[in-house]
């Protein structure tokens, strides 16, 4: 590989991620989008998703996001998410609990509340978290 | 007069309140560099989040976004007033308050209402005590240790609300930790969204190889529209963190002084507690002498 870029994720509450990466693969709203190094200029939403990049040792690592923003410069990535755990540090107790609390929402509130769409939107996360998790298990 | 055993037990009392000033001033300095390391923690997101806005703002110009624009008669004032929920801390939340109040003087139209959302009970008390509009109380935040969700859950809100034409202003007022010895409050407009400046100067320097022109994805317009409501919770949380930190450093100061106060009332006490204890001795030895003398 010709070289590598660095990867960092923010969140308001702390720098989750700050890698040198050989490429990172994103979840953007208009699809995923992998980043290699020198890639031109782009800015883009993201999902709720997993970021997954390999390390300069080759290591396939993952991080979930719960959407946010990725700005791709020639030698950098920069995510902004609001909130963003590397696998290692999803706590699955809770992942599974906030599953449960929005799956319970979902059934009493009907489809034109507010309620509903965040509660969908819980649900995606935790479930997000939850599969992350799994996968770091198995 | 006060006796000898009076001004010792004010010596004692003042002892023992020396030693809850004392530490509670320790309590406040560590809480302090917990509060400012997440302020610390903060500022990479928001730097960057700055960065992006600016530079999507640029090149989305005049596209009007319901954030950005000002409304032509407004008559609907929202407060969100960040204080702390334990005072002894100084003049920290009576400062605080009269930044509020100062709302009201300077927008003192007739048909005007102001309604607040608080953050902090000290605030809320007095709403509650002048009879102002209280929306919705968070206590618990301030001082304490608190997520990004706090903020955008009522950033989201607030959002809603101002989109709605709940309100047509929404001002935020918290307290700008400057030193440790300084601590402003603030007033600071957080919809809608004033005008927002290009990337400063100060960042096109750091890094000079900066390239604005992005492929963007959604369009720049939507990646905007994507961004503003999320400015709004950015505003919020820096300014409840930096009530936070403020609390902490003017309680800090405060207790501080009490401890220095209670040193020199001691001091005082305990040269009034000598002069008398003194006093005392002479008498005495006057009534010996003076009963020797007698007998002789």
């Amino acid at each position: 590989m010709a070289g590598s870029i660095r990867l960092e994720i923010v969140t308001p509450e702390k720098l989750v991620v700050s890698d040198e990466a050989e490429i990172v693969m994103a979840p953007g709203v208009l699809g995923e989008f992998g980043v290699l190094v020198n890639h031109t200029p782009f800015m883009t939403t993201l999902k709720v998703g997993t970021i997954h990049y390999k390390d300069s040792s080759g290591q396939e690592r993952f991080v979930f996001v719960s959407g946010g923003f990725a700005e791709a410069l020639p030698d950098k990535v920069t995510v902004l998410a609001e909130s963003a755990e590397r696998i290692q540090d999803i706590d699955m107790e809770r992942a599974k609990s906030a599953m449960e609390r929005a799956q319970k929402r979902l059934a009493e509130t009907d489809d034109a509340a507010v309620d509903f769409t965040r509660a969908k939107g819980a649900l995606e996360r935790a479930m997000h978290r939850v599969r992350l998790a799994e996968m770091r298990l198995s | 007069m006060a006796t000898l055993k009076d001004i010792q037990t004010k010596i004692v009392a003042v002892k023992k309140t020396k030693q809850i000033t004392r530490a509670m001033n320790m309590v406040a300095a560590s809480r302090l560099r917990g509060a400012q390391t997440n302020m610390e923690a903060f500022r990479p997101y928001a730097l960057k989040f700055a960065e992006v806005l600016g530079s999507l703002a640029e090149r989305s110009a005049g596209e009007d976004n319901p954030l950005l624009t000002p409304r032509d008669e407004v008559k609907k004032i929202h407060i969100v007033l960040c204080t702390s929920d334990r005072g002894l801390c100084g003049g920290f939340n009576v400062n605080l308050v009269s930044k509020a109040q100062s709302i009201f003087r300077d927008k003192a139209g007739v048909n005007i209402t102001i309604s607040f959302t608080n953050f902090g009970k000290k605030g809320r008390d007095w709403c509650r005590k002048s009879k102002k509009i209280i929306g919705r109380v968070h206590l618990g935040v301030v001082g304490a240790k608190f997520g990004f969700n706090v903020a955008s859950t009522e950033g989201r809100k607030l959002v809603e609300e101002y989109l709605s034409g709940t309100y047509d202003e929404v001002y935020v007022v918290y307290a700008e930790f400057i030193s440790l010895a300084r601590q402003v409050p603030v007033i600071k407009q957080i919809l809608p969204i004033p005008p927002i400046e290009a990337a400063e100067q100060a960042d096109e320097a750091e890094d000079a190889d900066y390239m604005p022109e992005h492929i963007c994805e959604p369009s720049p317009n939507e990646l905007l529209e994507e961004m503003l409501p999320r400015n709004v919770y950015v505003q919020l949380y820096s300014a409840l963190l930096e009530t936070s930190t403020s609390e902490h450093a003017a309680r800090m100061m405060a207790m501080d002084n009490a401890t220095k106060a209670c040193n020199d009332m001691i001091e005082n006490l305990t040269i009034v507690y000598n002069k008398a204890r003194q006093a005392a001795i002479t008498a005495e030895l006057m009534d010996i002498v003076g009963g020797a003398e007698a007998l002789r």
